[in-house]
């Protein structure tokens, strides 16, 4: 007779009672012969054979294992129905350096969770997952899982799972190896001792994956659910073995363990200090002069013409201006489709006085770098203001006496600079040789802040100067009459 | 720091990096996705870690993970992606997690469309999820308050260990203005419920789960007494001109902004009209438009929703004052011209019938 040692210990990271319930704290409330006790235990060894129960977070899912946590003296988080996976990845994410390990069952990982499951095993996540596959819906009552074999009867199939109207059983392991990133995927039974020490072997290199700093590991276990299969636990674990290995096949489905390279550690954050430059902020930014009680200032500027000839970024260009000329400045763009294909407007409001509302519904500047434009903002301009057009002429019909008309073709100026693109910056600084909105210093400075290739920005220089001289050119008085403050 | 000129959604996360925040877990929608990709940008480079999710339902649970965690995290999304995310808030507020959800409110109902709207008020304010619970919400009206609310959003999440919201409309979040932001804070230690892989820490549990009707009445009327304590204290609300009103418009995000332009006109053609802004949702600002009432003869609550906010109001003022309603919806915002033409004709009908009796 061989000598072996009989084990009645309990392993370290469980608790010592079990407070589930308020009797019976000896025992877990899973029914007899159910597997989830086994692969608690074989998980539970697997932390302590490796010394990480300090170190371990457990993501307990919904179903019959949802109280994990009244078992593993470890680190616990229970998740929503399906979505262990996605609570794992920010746990992991968040500890690097920790064990996060995520139960789930079939309905929860192979169902509702379908998503989650495939997508943190896409991603690599470093994570071990324990997948318990009875079959079954246990903790509702014996409704059809996504794994019950065909032909079963549940309380949702009580035909028996119809491939027509069920689809077949389905078969993570298989699914998932069909992923690049995956580590290690491995589909053991409990169907009986050996099956289950071949378990133990398992699960405990799934957790050790983790340790190495390894990426995704998942164990599906075959489970028996004596009580929802209306089956003794002995012929439940035969039906493990016969039965559940017969669709589901026992083996390993990826283990690149031996060549997968654990994830580089994050670099050392930065300090404190050095956040606002990383954002961007505080860096090169003139002292900007409040403007005086006295110039009683208000442009409510609308700028408008079809996407792709810049328009959003003229109205970027006056607000920044703006802004350091010492103005309150606001800038709201029309969006989504509308930037990518048709019209394109945005409201631009430079004050003296903070800004009530950014939208422009009567603006006293209208720069209409199209025909559709003029047509659709001239009548609301506001009566004095000032209207540019991008064209030869004003078209016939949208000629107004109360406002100041403009019309120049400035894409045709911008070609003869060499760049159609920069009509919009024509405009600009035809706009400031009208007006005296923003000087040309304060303009520049924003063209620089904007504009990052040199080249561009010595063409939008360019462009603001041939503005300004063809405005000259026209015959209309420059006057500051058609603007005024509020 | 000086103001610099920055859009709503990129103050978003600005703020939350200064915040101390660490962790963004998001899918993109528009027009929230500036968020998603300022995020992309920043939350590396500050050293934490950012995370597209494959649907806002896993977004929402990889918050739940990183608040889990201890450490400040977000997301951000718009009505379709914020109704998939109603589960993970019930849960979040269950686990008394705190973690803050930007909600750049479009155009519904379905997929509706990507113009701003305010449809989104009763998902977000009342609580989309199921069971009883609340989130805070902080209702920005400029790019600035977008970086202040979002600050405060992390701030009253972990004081009351619940999810706050920063509720802002497709305008808020697509416009730029110059923004001041607030000097950066340190990553705060976890606090002590955190679930962070250490000795210490073992014992804690982040759940919502109590089987037993009298540990779960007794862990809702927990969350009760914290609801309460936030409509004690963290009601916010900006009154403009509204001392001597007769009449006081209600409105809040890019309405709030229209309105005070209303306002102004309003005034210069002799009506005394004045503007009340919540800036917390939830809580609502009840006593604050209670007092106004006192004074002011009529309410008139103008929103891009059809009388979601119109139903607060209502309930604050138990029938004390008339509530007069001017919406647009579906991407429309109101112009300040067409809400004044709505507010001269109601003050008209109020002096004849003499409800405004020195107006």
């Amino acid at each position: 007779m061989g000598s072996f040692t009989l084990t009645h210990e309990r392993p370290d990271c469980f608790y010592d009672r079990f407070e589930r319930k308020s009797e019976l704290q000896h025992q877990t409330h899973y029914c007899p012969g159910c597997g989830h006790g086994i692969v608690h235990k074989l998980l539970a060894e697997a932390i302590d054979g490796l010394g990480v129960q300090d170190r371990t977070i457990l993501v307990s899912p919904v179903g019959c294992s949802v109280f994990g946590y009244y078992y593993f003296d470890v680190g616990n988080v229970q998740a929503a129905h399906g979505r262990a996976p996605a609570v794992a990845t920010a746990l992991k994410r968040s500890l690097p350096d920790k064990i996060v390990v995520a139960y789930q069952g079939d309905g929860d990982l192979g169902a509702i969770g379908t998503a989650e499951i495939v997508h943190a095993a896409n991603r690599g996540e470093a994570i071990t997952v324990i997948f318990v596959n009875n079959g079954i819906y246990g903790m509702t009552g014996g409704q059809m899982a996504p794994t019950t074999p065909l032909g079963k009867k549940t309380a949702t199939t009580p035909f028996g799972r119809d491939a027509l109207n069920e689809g077949y059983p389905l078969h993570i392991c298989e699914l998932l190896a069909s992923l690049e990133a995956p580590v290690f995927l491995e589909r053991v039974g409990l169907g009986n001792n050996k099956q289950i020490m071949g378990a133990a072997k398992v699960l405990r290199k799934a957790m050790e994956n983790q340790v190495k700093g390894l990426g995704f590991s998942l164990v599906e276990v075959l489970s028996p659910c004596p009580t929802i299969w209306k089956m003794d636990p002995v012929e439940a674990q035969r039906f493990v073995r016969e039965e559940m290995a017969a669709v589901f096949g026992i083996g390993n489905y990826r283990d690149r363990t031996a060549t997968a390279t654990p994830r580089p550690a994050r670099p050392a954050p930065p300090k404190l200090e050095e956040l606002p430059g990383i954002l961007g902020l505080g860096n090169g930014d003139r002292d900007r002069l409040p403007c005086g009680e006295t110039s009683a200032v208000d442009y409510r500027i609308r700028v408008a013409g079809f996407g792709g000839q810049g328009v959003l970024m003229l109205g970027e260009v006056l607000a920044e201006a703006g802004l350091d000329a010492g103005y309150h400045v606001s800038w709201l763009p029309s969006y989504g489709p509308e930037m990518r294909s048709g019209t394109s407007n945005c409201h631009v409001r430079l004050s003296s006085r903070p800004i009530d509302s950014p939208l422009v519904s009567q603006p006293n500047v209208l720069l209409a770098l199209n025909e559709p434009s003029l047509h659709k903002f001239l009548p609301g301009v506001e009566p004095g203001g000032i209207v540019l057009y991008n064209g030869d002429a004003i078209p016939e019909g949208c000629g107004r006496g109360d406002v100041r008309m403009v019309a120049l073709p400035f894409t045709r100026i911008a070609d003869q600079i060499g760049v159609s693109k920069a009509a919009n910056i024509v405009i600009l600084g035809a706009l400031l040789e009208a007006t005296d909105l923003v000087e040309n210093e304060q303009a520049t400075a924003a063209l620089h802040k904007l504009v990052k290739s040199p080249k561009w920005f010595d063409i939008d220089v360019q462009a603001m100067e041939r503005g300004r001289e063809e405005m000259r050119k026209t015959t209309m008085p420059v006057s500051d009459d058609y603007l005024w403050g509020v | 720091m000086n103001a610099q000129l920055t859009k709503g959604n990129e103050a978003i996360v600005k703020a939350a990096v200064l915040a101390g925040a660490r962790g963004f877990y998001g899918y993109p929608i528009t027009p929230a996705s500036e968020i998603a990709e300022a995020a992309a940008l920043y939350f590396p480079l500050a050293g934490g870690v950012f995370v597209q999710a494959e649907s806002e339902v896993a977004a929402i649970n990889m918050l739940y993970g990183g608040a889990a965690a201890g450490g400040r995290c977000m997301t951000a999304s718009s009505g379709p992606g914020i109704s998939l995310m109603q589960e993970g808030f019930s849960y979040l507020a269950g686990a008394e997690l705190p973690c803050v959800i930007a909600d750049i409110m479009r155009g519904g109902p379905g997929l509706g469309n990507i113009a701003p709207e305010q449809g989104d008020y009763n998902q977000i304010v009342k609580g989309g999820g199921h069971g009883n619970y609340r989130t805070l919400v902080l209702a920005p009206d400029s790019v600035q308050e977008m970086a202040d609310l979002t600050t405060l959003a992390f701030d009253l999440a972990e004081r009351y260990r619940n999810p706050a919201v920063v509720l802002a409309d497709g305008f808020i979040g697509q416009m730029m203005e110059p923004v001041t932001f607030a000097d950066p804070r340190p990553v705060a230690a976890p606090p002590e419920w955190a679930v962070t892989g250490t000795r210490e820490s073992r014992h804690n549990l982040v759940s919502s789960i109590y089987l037993e009707p009298d540990k779960l009445e007794q862990h809702v009327r927990k969350l009760e007494a914290k609801y309460q304590e936030a409509e004690r204290r963290e009601t916010r609300v900006e009154c403009w001109r509204t001392d001597d009103a007769d009449v006081v418009l209600v409105g809040y995000g890019i309405v709030g902004r229209i309105l005070k332009a209303v306002v102004e006109q309003a005034r210069r053609h002799g009506m005394r009209v004045g503007l009340l802004r919540p800036i917390t949702l939830y809580p609502f600002p009840v006593e604050e438009v209670r007092a106004l009432s006192r004074r002011a003869r009529a309410f008139a609550v103008v929103e891009m929703s059809t009388g979601q906010l119109r139903d607060d109001v209502r309930l604050a003022l138990e029938g004390r004052r008339p509530v007069e309603f001017y919406s647009r919806v579906g991407g429309n915002a109101p112009s300040a011209e067409e809400v004044l033409a709505f507010v001269e004709a109601k003050f008209e009908a109020l002096r004849e019938s003499e409800v405004l009796v020195h107006g």
